[in-house]
């Protein structure tokens, strides 16, 4: 583990900050980090930024990350990793779905993919979109919002189903809540198009011995996070069951 | 040449998964099919979440952990594992004999003998703190349910609490479990573990677990498992020659993967070829006798 201070804070909007760690880290697009936040807890996020500095970008949503948010330029985190697969690069068109805050682990895949890029960015609300602006100089960038407060009213998945049809692409790669993901799972098998998803679930040891992250026989800390259709087809619980900390399956609504 | 015995566990070999590395899910298990058998994670009467993370952590020769007997609940559990085409042993805690028995009752369908978890070194009383006085009690009540008991302890008192297995008419003795240890962050001037204390297990443990079981061995006639630290297969003959029948293996799965299994296996019939020996049993306490 390696203690560093947090460098830079960048506040997107009343749930969302990136922070930025002084420490030096090289990783795959779409790996993620065990951010240990002395004497609270230990989280799973994945590096929205690597490189000569590091950043995370936290969505507040309970204890750890309520803890996240409050912490100041200066204070000291935890940080071991980085941990999982990661996303592979393939072909030279790409279509990236993001949901809410997944578009942290597809940031610096926009980044680094060569070709042709289309992001369709989905949010509840216009103030809840994220790296608008840094994803614009990478991609061509549809928003979408549930509400319509800004870009097309609905879900980014109503909005691939439609670039889907008009448009071929080489690859699919998606972050997001898991309902959304398991759609533009259906849609890619019906377009055949080869896709890879980033998937969340319970961790504890994040280097695969402890069986917390488990989904039909597949370690999400150390197979995945990131998954392609041909695996996603497979898993049984994708899209309807995760674990709880005990290890018990609960529903995913 | 590896095949063994304990009680009516038969075993191609004499390595076993430790229990609480995976082991919480059916396909984790039946990854470990080169295993003589497998141990589950220890379960429960009652679904528990565990400590709060950090649960783990690396050190440099061994890890720390403070899981802390997470676990659906056997209830749960016994979904998870049916039809789990695998040697399996299921590994039990318990407050007192009566959640004991009634883990051990549900399990019975789907295990080929009970180890019964008396020593995880950072549950209190759920672990080794678990009373002396209460093993044997205990053991003598597993027992009724009809399959081969095992009792696993950790370093503290471990003589005594053979003892007191034994007499309730434990099969074996499994020794030892991860050791009541901690680490602080000096940067930041706090323990690391979320439960503060947690157990270290690895290789820097080793050396304890064949002190443990040579002392088992050399006092009581029973049966040991011997577990702590093992990476290679000169590990496994340490402990078998300081009277270990069997062994388990858990952190260095961690390093190695679960293919740790087939390689301990080959490489351990080699030695044994290479040494004249014929059988596994062969050298089972062979430094007792010196
Ligand atoms: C590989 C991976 C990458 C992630 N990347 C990001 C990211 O970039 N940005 C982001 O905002 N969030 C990310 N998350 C989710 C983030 O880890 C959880 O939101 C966070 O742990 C919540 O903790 P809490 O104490 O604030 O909330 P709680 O109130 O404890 O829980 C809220 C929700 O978070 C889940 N959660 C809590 N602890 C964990 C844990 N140890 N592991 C997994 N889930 C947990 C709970 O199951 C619950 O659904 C990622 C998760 C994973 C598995
Ligand atoms: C992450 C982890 C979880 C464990 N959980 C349990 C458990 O639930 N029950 C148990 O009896 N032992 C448990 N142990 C202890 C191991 O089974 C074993 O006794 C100990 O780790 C020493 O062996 P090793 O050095 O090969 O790991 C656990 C160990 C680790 C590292």
């Amino acid at each position: 583990m390696f203690i560093c201070r947090i460098s830079k804070i960048l506040k997107h909007n009343a749930t969302h900050k990136t922070l930025f760690l002084d420490l030096k880290m090289r990783a795959q697009p779409g790996q993620f980090v065990m951010v240990w936040i002395p004497g609270i807890d230990e989280i799973p996020m994945s590096l929205s930024h690597f490189g000569n500095e590091i950043a995370i970008t936290v969505e507040k949503v309970g204890e750890a990350t309520e803890a996240l948010h409050n912490m100041k330029k200066g204070d000291k985190l935890g940080i071991r990793g980085p941990y999982g697969n990661g996303f592979k690069i393939v072909g030279k068109k790409a279509l990236f779905v993001a949901g809410g805050v997944g578009i942290a682990p597809l940031l610096p895949l926009i980044k680094e993919y060569e070709g042709e890029k289309c992001v369709i960015l989905g949010a509840r609300n216009k103030n809840l979109l994220l790296f608008e602006d840094e994803i614009k100089k990478f991609a061509n960038l549809y928003i979408t919002t549930d509400d319509g407060s800004a870009g097309y009213r609905g879900f980014a998945t109503d909005l691939a189903k439609k670039i889907l049809m008009r448009e071929k692409f080489d690859v699919v790669y998606t972050c997001g809540p898991e309902p959304m993901m398991k759609k533009v799972l259906d849609l890619c098998i019906k377009s055949k198009i080869p896709l890879q998803a980033s998937l969340e679930r319970y961790m504890k040891c994040g280097v695969g011995i402890c069986d917390s992250c488990a989904i039909d026989g597949y370690h999400v800390c150390k197979d995945g996070p990131v998954f392609n259709e041909s695996i996603l087809m497979k898993l049984s619980d994708f899209g309807k069951w995760k674990r709880n900390e005990a290890g018990r399956k609960i529903s995913i609504s | 040449m590896l095949e063994t015995k304990i009680a009516s566990v038969k075993m191609k070999n004499p390595l076993m998964l430790a229990s609480g590395i995976l082991g919480l899910t059916k396909e984790s298990l039946e990854k470990f099919k080169d295993a003589g058998a497998v141990v589950t994670k220890s379960i429960g009467k009652k679904e528990r979440k565990g400590y709060k993370n950090p649960v783990f952590y690396e050190l440099s020769c061994g890890i720390l952990n403070a899981i802390g007997l997470a676990n659906p609940g056997i209830d749960e559990y016994i979904k998870e594992i049916k039809g789990a085409r695998i040697n399996l042993i299921g590994s039990i805690f318990g407050k007192n004999e009566e959640e004991f028995l009634y883990v051990a009752e549900k399990f019975k369908p789907y295990v080929k003998a009970f180890e019964l978890n008396m020593s995880c070194p950072h549950a209190k009383k759920l672990g080794m703190e678990y009373s002396t006085r209460k093993i044997r009690e205990t053991v003598e009540l597993i027992k009724q349910v009809g399959k081969p008991v095992f009792v696993k302890l950790g370093v503290e008192n471990i003589l005594r609490r053979a003892e007191k297995a034994i007499e309730g008419g434990a099969d074996g003795i499994v020794a030892i479990n991860s050791i009541k240890a901690m680490a602080i962050c000096i940067d930041v001037a706090k323990p690391v573990l979320g439960n503060k204390i947690g157990g270290y297990s690895g290789e820097a443990i080793k050396p304890i677990g064949i002190r443990c079981v040579y002392e088992i061995a050399a006092n009581f006639d029973i049966p040991v498992i011997g577990v702590g630290g093992i990476t290679n297969e000169k590990d496994v003959i340490e402990y078998m020659m300081a009277g270990a029948h069997a062994v388990q293996i858990g952190t260095a799965i961690y390093y190695e993967g679960e293919g740790i299994f087939k390689k301990i296996a080959k490489k351990l019939k080699r030695w044994l070829e290479e040494n004249g020996y014929n059988s596994i049993k062969d050298i089972i306490g062979l430094a007792l006798k010196n």
